[in-house]
């Protein structure tokens, strides 16, 4: 009983990572059609700068905030240098485009930073609490609090604010979006940045527990991925919580069936949803119009 | 017996009823017309028909068989082909080849002869480039058999995709707005096209906006407004229903139709 | 204009590619060139592959690699664990991708794009964990040696020999490429690329065709995945892994999306490189995503085609 404890705790810690890397590709997708693959760089580009600064010397709390404002700017860049010359493009191109980009900043890091696994210092201490006989780290709570703070401000911008709304109306029809004096081209950077500051911030939430280094990135866009396809693509909701049910199967097969083939699960997942149910558990089948 | 037979089909669309209720009949050889303002769902009638969107209730019968539901490419293999409002065009490819594609379910297609090039794959290319070619002398586009696809003038684009469906010798072709965007030049050509495959006794079911064409060429006008019929019969009847033109045709509409059937 | 000159299409690049790969090694100075065009060769056989299914067909698969991993390890675990000889593990290795390529293919082809993309490239990560994890029959992460091929009792070794046998594989590799351009299979692909709607609506079982040409590119990969082990001696799982599988898209993205001749540049190009720069490999990620990036935005035709587009205006 306490080791199911457990399997849940750390499965809903690394889900809740994942449900915000699913977060991060809904929002993109919901604002352009476009499914970013260089979502899980972000989270990587979080951690690891954050650990170079403090490095540096740069005090905890300001690499961080330096971290979050840099990816960003790279989420910026990447839909204004990357994304938007291309945007007529088939999606094939612009998945490649993406798919170059998530390449390339993994490179990049490799470069810039090294090809070590590196870790920061947990918020509370790394004292495991005791509760119902399994062992949480106070990091866990950290990040499934952070989390659910990222979650619950994104839903009340989206539904209270005017800002909020635009994103909305572009998301559902662009065209009709700009007719009514929405600028689409900035709802786009908005979605871009917002998704890269929240897999940032994930990313240095994360650390302490997982470590992080340069190809992190890989893995987690592919769960988070398989999360927002689990959720419903384009589904914020479903995105959520399929996050957070990849992480839980995740941790209980890695626990209880073989840990070694951990990674191979999201992957199984994919699999299974798109042979049994496409559109996930809160999507919409879409009907294309000719 | 009736080619096709449409039997009060419905589909929704997010909260929208954009077909409901709708039934046609449309016997060999016709050419029946389906008209109505924007929006009354002509296009969403013909993607059930050809089997792109199922329908929540109703059913289709082609040549007495039951083929509701069916996937687009069970339908083709039934004789029933179409074009596209908005050209669904292969545009990377050429005139000819564009064409040749429409051959396909004439074609015989094996894995291992194909990679391997046999020499019956070679002479079914060239019957199959033979017989696109003669689509393509119908509609009068010959000259660009070589021609990138992309390249053709949008006319011409009509055009191709019209001959595009009749290589594939359906007994029921469904015509999506192939007039639409055309100057009158080109829909004169469009106009002679079909009329030709008409002569040759293709069922023709025609999506139309142009009056003139609609009224000059169809044996019988479907009209739809709102996802339902409003009405039915011959272009003359059509023509002389008061709610027909109240609906749609307006004065200057019914006007022009008057003229085209003088 | 003469139709008949659109057959002949087909075999002329054939005969200009064999020509090219009988005379270059004329210019080889030493056996370290054979090694080099070797790759390029085996690689190049590779992307024709891929492009089958990328540039034709328009799908997307960002785990190719997988396949030339599970051609890799045919040759080393065959003959090691099963004592069979080392070309019939490379047909049971082609074999075996082709089974996986349908199994896997089935599901995840009906779908569009980024679904694809996906799936395929959570297929390659597979494939490589398995080649990792199940030390006792793929030794691990390290790799295992791999037993050199034997034909008709005499060793196969030495570069100047693979680097026949792989000439010889791709310009076959490239003859049953164009064969299959210029075929009703060809075409019903080149069609789907443009319009899976359209193509439908003519009688074509999309999923089937698309099935079809993913079989048949992974194919491809295995048999070079097969060649390169048994020509290195050696294999590890990172053959198999995310960046082997970029490797290929780039090399396909370079050369020409859609061009049979651009897969034999992408791949020299992408094989060359690393050798001739050694400071390549701290760069070769960031230079690998940056040349997807700068082709997929800016020269979306790959090199081939755009050369051929400068020429042809050219030449008015």
């Amino acid at each position: 009983m306490a080791e199911l404890l457990q399997f849940v705790f750390s499965g809903l810690t690394v889900g809740a990572i994942y449900a915000l890397v699913a977060l991060g590709f809904t929002l993109i997708y919901n604002a352009s059609d476009i499914i970013n693959f260089a979502q899980g760089e972000f989270v990587m580009l979080g951690g690891m700068t954050t650990v170079f600064f403090s490095l540096a010397g740069v005090p905890l709390p300001l690499a961080a905030l330096i971290a979050v404002i840099v990816t960003t700017a790279i989420g910026l860049a990447l839909h204004r240098f990357a994304i938007e010359p291309a945007r007529r493009a088939s999606p094939v191109v612009l998945i490649m485009i993406t798919i170059g980009a998530s390449v390339f900043l993994r490179g990049l890091a490799q470069i810039v930073f090294d090809k070590r696994f590196h870790s920061l210092p947990p918020l509370f201490g790394g004292e495991p609490i005791r509760l119902g006989g399994a062992a949480i780290l106070p990091q866990s709570l950290v990040v499934l609090a952070g989390a659910t703070v990222i979650v619950v401000v994104l839903w009340l911008f989206i539904e209270r604010t005017l800002l909020g709304k635009a994103v909305i109306a572009t998301a559902a029809n662009r065209l009709a979006a700009r007719l009514i004096g929405v600028n689409t081209r900035r709802i786009v950077d908005f979605s871009f940045a917002v998704s890269a500051a929240i897999g940032a911030i994930a990313g240095i939430l994360i650390t302490p527990i997982t470590l992080t280094s340069y190809d992190v990135g890989t893995l987690l866009a592919l769960k988070g991925f398989a999360a927002a396809m689990l959720g419903g693509i384009g589904s914020p909701l479903g995105a959520v919580v399929g996050g957070l049910m990849i992480g839980m199967i995740e941790a209980l097969s890695a626990g209880y069936i073989s840990s070694s083939y951990k990674d191979a699960v999201a992957f199984l997942i994919i699999l299974i949803v798109l042979v049994a149910t496409p559109q996930g558990l809160f999507g919409r089948a879409k009907v294309e119009r000719v | 017996m009736m080619l096709l037979e449409a039997d009060r089909l419905s589909i929704t669309f997010g909260g929208v009823r954009a077909i409901d209720g709708a039934s046609l009949a449309v016997a060999s050889g016709q050419v029946f017309s389906i008209i109505g303002p924007n929006g009354s769902g002509k296009t969403t009638l013909l993607n059930l028909v050809s089997g792109l969107y199922t329908p929540q209730d109703g059913a289709i019968h082609l040549a007495g068989e039951t083929v509701t539901g069916l996937a687009p490419e069970q339908l083709a293999r039934r004789g029933l082909s179409r074009t596209f409002q908005n050209l669904q065009i292969f545009s990377r490819m050429s005139v000819l080849q564009n064409v040749m594609v429409g051959r396909h379910r004439h074609e015989r297609t094996g894995i291992f002869a194909d990679l391997l090039h046999w020499p019956s794959v070679a002479r079914q290319n060239a019957a199959t480039r033979a017989a696109a070619l003669a689509a393509l002398a119908r509609v009068g586009l010959v000259e660009a058999a070589a021609r990138p696809a992309g390249s053709l003038a949008y006319g011409a684009l009509k055009r191709l995709e019209i001959a595009r469906a009749l290589a594939s010798e359906p007994r029921l072709l469904l015509l999506d707005e192939p007039a639409a965007g055309c100057n009158p030049v080109e829909t004169q050509e469009i106009d002679q096209a079909i009329r030709s495959l008409v002569k040759e006794g293709i069922t023709v079911v025609l999506v139309e906006h142009d009056m003139r064409l609609v009224m000059n060429i169809s044996d019988r006008v479907h009209v739809l407004a709102r996802g339902r019929t409003l009405a039915e019969g011959t272009p003359h009847e059509v023509r002389a229903n008061a709610e027909v033109i109240e609906a749609y045709l307006g004065v200057h509409g019914s006007r022009e139709a008057a003229h085209a059937l003088d | 204009m003469n139709l008949r000159a659109l057959s002949v299409t087909r075999l002329l690049p054939v005969v200009a590619v064999a020509a090219l790969v009988l005379i270059l090694p004329l210019f080889f100075p030493s056996a370290y060139y054979y090694r080099v065009g070797a790759l390029v060769l085996i690689f190049a056989l590779a992307v024709v592959g891929l492009n089958l299914l990328m540039g034709f067909a328009g799908q997307v698969s960002l785990g190719h690699a997988g396949f030339l991993g599970i051609g890799a390890y045919a040759v080393a675990i065959g003959p090691v664990q099963f004592g069979a000889p080392s070309w019939l593990c490379l047909f049971a290795g082609a074999i075996l991708s082709g089974i996986v390529a349908f199994a896997v293919g089935r599901p995840i082809l009906k779908l569009k794009g980024h679904y694809l993309a996906v799936a395929t490239l959570g297929f390659g990560l597979l494939v490589a964990i398995v080649l990792t994890n199940e030390a006792n029959w793929t030794g691990g992460p390290d790799g295992m040696n791999v037993p050199a091929l034997k034909l008709f009792g005499w060793r196969v070794h030495g570069s100047d020999v693979w680097y026949w046998i792989a000439g010889a594989t791709f310009v076959g590799g490239f003859l049953l490429a164009l064969n299959l351009m210029d075929s009703p299979t060809g075409r019903a692909l080149q069609a789907i690329h443009d319009s899976e709607i359209a193509a439908r609506v003519l009688g074509i079982d999309v999923a089937r065709k698309k099935l079809v040409v993913f079989i048949i590119s992974a194919v491809y990969a295995s048999v070079a995945g097969s060649y390169l082990a048994l020509f290195n001696g050696l294999v590890t799982p990172d053959l198999a892994g995310f960046l082997g599988s970029i490797e290929l898209v780039a090399m396909v993205v370079l050369g020409g999306m859609g061009s049979i001749v651009g897969s034999l540049v992408g791949a020299a190009v992408l094989v060359v490189l690393p050798q001739a720069l050694t400071v390549f490999h701290d760069y070769e990620q960031a230079l690998l995503g940056l040349i997807v990036m700068v082709f997929m935005i800016f020269l979306r035709q790959g090199i081939v085609p755009s050369l051929a587009g400068v020429f042809a205006g050219w030449r008015k």
